[in-house]
């Protein structure tokens, strides 16, 4: 009899306690059931599941709901392939228009530490935020990049590196142009440009042509010598710095000769060097 | 169980004993994978502790009445560690269904953390404490309580220290969880101080 007991009883016990709570979760999960779209699901799995923030979203979750909605458009994923775009169109019953072209992250600024002065020297916290708090950044130059590296340390794909120059580097195979460090930069020193763009100004100073001379070898002046130069007329000057229509521009190896970048007094128009 | 009539002042006590003298993550040690997982950042350590204090206060009494009216009369305490986890587990899923009916606000704040509380040793350690300390009903409740917000308090603190990690210059081999592992010690350490206070 004890045995019988001492077998029977926790069986009895155990069994009705989980009987009993799966009546009570299985008649809850119907009282308090919530309508939930699947498209929500579905999408979200099509999405890049990185959740960088690219798309404007707090998440790919948050996108995944805003397509449903209605409010962001089906290809707002930077990092979904074509076809996955293809897939969410055909869910949420639209079409899309062509693939745009990929951009990725290009650092606007050439001033290492040799080249571009300093004001005072930096001893805080190992962050461009902060060090951009104090008297507005150790640079002279009140655009370029302070180098140390927060965009690096912030992006989530691991496409950014700190070259040996104190300036970062970008791998154009690993970034995705998410613009996270566009966002982070106090000094909005990394720009999203077009990957097939070849010829670009790395120089973020719009500060008169005689302050640039004074505080930076290798800024851009804005002397308008490139677009004097420039056949394509692809060259436009934006109060002190030149800018590259990635439009108009045919690229250095085409038939003007890059004559752009030769004819440049301070070497601020570059061939883009992956 | 073992006290028949409880003071204010005993239930005081209870709570400082709970808060601090018995703290469950840095006396304990129990529950250190929330400790080090959601004390990277502010808004999370504190969403987590909300949690916790939530369940942790419902489940308790629970997990006592499963003990003295269950478990006790048909003699098999021993099945005690799958009884509880069984209670817990259920009465988390509970919550969340009705807070994802009740609630929508309140399920994309707290929702991510309850399944994270279900399989939370500092919840089950919590409930097998009150059956230990031969606990009555209400100093079942007290306690529970009260360990909640000591596992709050510490959450916090180290939240807070592990948010200056980020700008501190820690050698590489020190980063992140080692350095978390370090900080937790030191910080149980400091509560030590406590003990004697109450029981």
């Amino acid at each position: 009899m004890e045995v019988l007991k001492a077998t029977i009883y926790p069986v009895i016990v155990m069994g009705g306690l989980a009987a009993l709570f799966a009546l009570g979760l299985g008649i809850a999960a119907r009282v308090f059931y919530v309508y939930v779209d699947p498209r929500i699901g579905q999408i979200e799995e099509l999405l890049g599941g990185a959740n960088c923030g690219g798309c404007g979203y707090a998440g790919c979750s948050d996108c995944a709901e805003a397509i449903v909605a209605g409010k962001a458009p089906v290809n707002a994923c930077i990092l979904a392939p074509m076809e996955n775009i293809k897939k969410i169109a055909e869910i949420m019953g639209v079409t899309v228009e062509e693939e745009e072209e990929k951009k990725v992250a290009r650092i606007m600024c050439r001033g290492t530490p040799e080249k571009a002065k300093r004001r005072f020297q930096y001893m805080g916290i190992d962050d461009c935020r902060a060090a951009a708090l104090v008297a507005g950044g150790d640079k002279d130059c009140e655009y370029g990049c302070l180098g140390y590296g927060t965009c690096v340390k912030s992006c989530p794909f691991g496409a950014m590196s700190m070259g040996r120059d104190g300036l970062p580097r970008v791998d154009e195979e690993k970034c995705v142009g998410c613009g996270t460090c566009v966002r982070v930069c106090p000094r909005g020193v990394p720009h999203l440009l077009p990957v097939s763009q070849k010829v670009y100004v790395p120089c973020n100073s719009h500060d008169a042509g005689k302050i640039v001379k004074a505080i930076c070898e290798v800024g851009c002046q804005g002397c308008g010598i490139c677009r004097k130069n420039c056949p394509e007329k692809a060259i436009i000057i934006d109060k002190f710095l030149s800018i590259v229509d990635p439009k108009k521009c045919i690229g250095p190896d085409a038939s003007c000769g890059g004559k752009c970048m030769d004819k440049c007094p301070t070497g601020a128009i570059q061939r883009v060097v992956a | 169980m073992e006290q028949e009539v409880w003071s204010f002042s005993d239930y005081l006590l209870l709570i400082v004993s709970g808060v601090l003298v018995n703290n469950i993550l840095l006396i304990r040690f129990l529950g250190n994978c929330p400790f080090l997982g959601v004390s990277k950042r502010m808004d999370t350590a504190v969403g987590m502790t909300f949690g916790v204090i939530f369940v942790l206060t419902c489940v308790g009494p629970i997990t006592w009445f499963v003990e003295h009216y269950l478990l006790v009369p048909f003699d098999i305490v021993y099945l005690e560690t799958l009884a509880f986890i069984l209670t817990i587990a259920v009465f988390v899923q509970l919550v969340e269904f009705v807070i994802k009916k009740m609630s929508p606000a309140l399920y994309r704040g707290l929702g991510i953390y309850l399944p994270l509380i279900t399989t939370n040793c500092c919840i089950l350690g919590t409930c097998f404490y009150n059956i230990r300390f031969k606990f009555g009903f209400i100093p079942t409740i007290i306690f529970s309580f009260a360990s909640a917000l000591g596992f709050g308090l510490a959450l916090i603190i180290m939240a807070g220290i592990r948010e200056r990690f980020h700008y501190a210059r820690i050698p590489k081999c020190f980063q992140d969880t080692s350095i978390g592992l370090i900080t937790a010690g030191l910080i149980g350490l400091s509560f030590y101080a406590f003990a004697g206070l109450a029981k």
